[in-house]
C-alpha cells in the first residue's frame, strides 16, 4: 500500500510542472480575462463594474453582432468546401497511388504547408490581385476583358483559408482511409455493390471520424484567425478576431476585447459539443 | 471516371502549388512589383534581404524563441506523459483534459489573456513573454504525441530497470527517452515549426525584439515587393530542408 502511495506521489511530481505552467499561463489568464469582460471603459480607465454591458452590446449592436455572423458564415463555408475538395484527393492518394509512393505523394500534397503562414496569405494576395497571375491569365486567354475585384473581398479570404485547410483535411482523411481494412470493400463487392455504391455507403461513412476531426480543427483554427481575413479580406466586413484586434488597437478597450474572446470561445465549445461523438480525442 | 480523376488531380495540385510558385518565381523579379510579366531573373532582392539588419535580427529572435520554447514544452510534456501513463492518479482524466485544453483555444485568446495578466503585473512585452506563450501552445501537442506513444512494453522495460536498481532519473533519461526517440523528435520538430511560424502571440507580446513573422507583417504594410517574396522563399527553403533531413534521418523505415 505504501509502495503504491510512493509511486503515486512520484508520478504526480512528474505531472506537476506541466500543470503549474498550464494553470499559470493559460487557466488563470483566461479567468482574469473572463472577469475583465464584466468591466467597462471610462475614458482610458477600466472600471470593474461586474455587469453584462459588453455582452449586451455584442448581441444588440449590429456592428458587433455582424462580426459573429460574418465569422460563422466564412468558417462554415471554408469547412464545407475544404472537406469536399480534400476527400477525393485523400482517396486518390490512398487507393490509386502505389503504396511505395504514397508517403511521397502525401508529402507533396501538403508541401506548401511549410511556407510561413503570413507569407502564404501574402502570396495569395499576389495571385488574386488586379495585376496578379490569375486575372492576367484569364485576360490573356480571352475569358475576361478586365480584371474582377477579388482582393479585399470575402472570396479572397475564403480562397486563402480553403488552400490551407484542404492540406490539413487531406492529412486527417488520408490517415483515416489507410487504416481501413481492404476487406470492407471486398465484402461490399461480394455482396453485389457497384464501385460507386461501395464508396458512398461503405467507405465514406467509415471515414467520418477523419472528416470530423479535420473539420473541427478547421473550424477552430479558421474562426480564430486574424491574418488571413486581415490580409486578403480587407476591412469591408470584419471577422471576430479582426474586431478584437480593433478594440485593442484603437482605444485599448481590453474589457470589450475580452468579452468578444469569451463569446468566440463559447462558439468553439459549442462546435466541440456538436462534433465530440465523432472526434477520436479520448486517445489523448 | 479515370480521366475525371486526372483532371481533378491536376486542378487541385495547381490550386495547392499556385501561391508557392508565384511566391518563389517573383522573388527573382527584376522590376519593383512582383506581378506579371516576369522580367528576371535577378538575386538582388535576396541580397537586399540578407543585408537587412532588422530582418536578420528578427530571424535570430525567431530561431531562439522556437528552439528554446520547444525544448521547454518538450520537457514538460514528456514528464507529464511519464507521470500520467505510469499509474492512474485520482483526477487523471481532469489533468489530461487541462493539459490538452489550450489546443482548442485560439492563439489570439491565449495571447490576449497573457497580455492582460502581464499588463496587470507590470511585465513589459518581450521575447521572453512570447516564449512563455509558445510553450503554452506547444505543451499540449508534445504531451499528446508522447502520451500516445507510451505503451506497455515501455512500462515493462522501465519496471525492469527499476528492479535492477536504476534511479528514477536513470530510468527516465536512459530507458524511457531513448525508447521514445522518434516521438520525441517529431514532437520537438513540430513545436519548433509552430513557434517559428506563430504570428499573433508574438505580435501582441513583443515590442522591439520582434520575431520573423511580425517583421514580415510590418513589411507587408509598405505594399507588395519582391523583397517579401525573397524572405518568404528563404523561410520555405529552410523548412523544407529541415523536413527532408528529418524524413531521411528519423522516419526512414528500415528496409525489410
Amino acid at each position: 500500500m505504501t509502495l503504491e502511495h510512493e509511486e503515486r506521489r512520484r508520478a504526480f511530481g512528474f505531472v506537476a510542472p506541466a500543470l503549474i505552467w498550464t494553470c499559470a499561463f493559460f487557466l488563470i489568464p483566461f479567468a482574469v480575462m473572463a472577469l475583465l469582460s464584466l468591466a467597462h471603459l471610462e475614458g482610458r480607465a477600466i472600471i470593474q463594474s461586474y455587469d453584462l454591458g459588453n455582452y449586451i452590446k455584442i448581441f444588440t449592436e449590429p456592428s458587433f453582432f455582424k462580426s459573429i455572423v460574418v465569422s460563422l458564415e466564412i468558417t462554415l463555408t471554408v469547412t464545407v468546401l475544404s472537406v469536399l475538395l480534400a476527400w477525393p484527393l485523400a482517396w486518390i492518394i490512398a487507393t490509386q497511388v502505389p503504396p511505395h509512393y504514397q508517403r511521397l505523394a502525401i508529402m507533396l500534397a501538403v508541401l506548401p504547408f511549410w511556407t510561413s503562414y503570413v507569407v502564404r496569405s501574402y502570396a495569395w494576395a499576389l495571385v488574386l490581385g488586379q495585376n496578379g497571375v490569375v486575372m492576367q491569365g484569364l485576360i490573356g486567354i480571352g475569358l475576361l476583358d478586365e480584371p474582377i475585384q477579388i482582393m479585399a473581398t470575402r472570396t479572397a479570404t475564403v480562397i486563402g483559408f480553403v488552400h490551407f485547410f484542404v492540406m490539413l483535411l487531406t492529412l486527417t482523411i488520408y490517415s483515416n482511409l489507410i487504416q481501413l481494412s481492404p476487406n470492407y470493400a471486398r465484402a461490399a463487392a461480394d455482396l453485389g455493390a457497384s464501385g460507386w455504391q461501395t464508396l458512398r455507403h461503405v467507405i465514406l461513412p467509415l471515414t467520418l471520424p477523419g472528416i470530423m476531426t479535420g473539420a473541427f480543427l478547421t473550424f477552430v483554427l479558421c474562426i480564430g484567425d486574424y491574418i488571413t481575413p486581415q490580409i486578403l479580406g480587407g476591412n469591408n466586413e470584419l471577422t471576430m478576431p479582426q474586431l478584437i484586434m480593433l478594440q485593442l488597437g484603437r482605444r485599448g478597450d481590453f474589457p470589450m476585447a475580452s468579452a468578444l474572446s469569451v463569446v468566440l470561445m463559447a462558439i468553439v465549445t459549442l462546435a466541440y459539443a456538436a462534433t465530440a461523438r465523432w472526434l477520436k480525442m479520448e486517445r489523448v | 471516371m479515370r480521366r475525371l480523376g486526372w483532371i481533378y488531380l491536376i486542378a487541385i495540385f495547381t490550386f495547392i502549388f499556385l501561391p508557392v510558385i508565384v511566391l518563389v518565381l517573383f522573388s527573382f523579379q527584376d522590376s519593383r512589383l512582383p506581378v506579371p510579366p516576369f522580367d528576371g531573373p535577378t538575386l538582388k532582392w535576396y541580397v537586399q534581404v540578407i543585408n537587412d539588419r532588422s530582418m536578420m535580427e528578427a530571424l535570430r529572435n525567431s530561431a531562439f524563441v522556437a528552439f528554446t520554447s520547444a525544448a521547454i514544452a518538450l520537457l514538460l510534456g514528456f514528464l507529464a506523459a511519464q507521470g500520467l501513463s505510469r499509474v492512474i492518479l485520482p483526477g487523471s482524466v481532469l489533468m489530461r483534459g487541462l493539459l490538452i485544453a489550450p489546443m482548442t483555444v485560439s492563439y489570439l485568446i491565449i495571447a490576449l489573456g497573457l497580455l492582460t495578466v502581464f499588463n496587470n503585473l507590470g511585465i513589459r512585452p518581450s521575447l521572453w513573454a512570447t516564449g512563455v506563450g509558445h510553450v503554452v501552445i506547444n505543451l499540449p501537442l508534445c504531451f499528446a504525441i508522447l502520451f500516445a506513444a507510451m505503451g506497455d512494453h515501455q512500462k515493462n522495460a522501465e519496471r525492469a530497470a527499476r528492479d535492477l536498481g536504476a534511479s528514477e532519473l536513470q530510468v527516465v533519461f536512459l530507458i524511457s527517452a531513448p525508447m521514445l526517440k522518434p516521438a520525441l523528435l517529431a514532437a520537438y520538430f513540430l513545436s519548433v515549426t509552430f513557434s517559428w511560424d506563430e504570428f499573433i502571440i508574438a505580435f501582441l507580446l513583443t515590442r522591439f525584439d520582434v520575431t520573423l513573422p511580425v517583421e514580415i507583417w510590418s513589411m507587408l504594410r509598405s505594399g507588395l515587393s519582391p523583397a517579401t517574396n525573397a524572405i518568404g522563399s528563404i523561410v520555405f527553403l529552410v523548412s523544407i530542408s529541415l523536413l527532408v533531413l528529418l524524413e531521411i534521418t528519423v522516419f526512414r523505415k528500415p528496409k525489410s
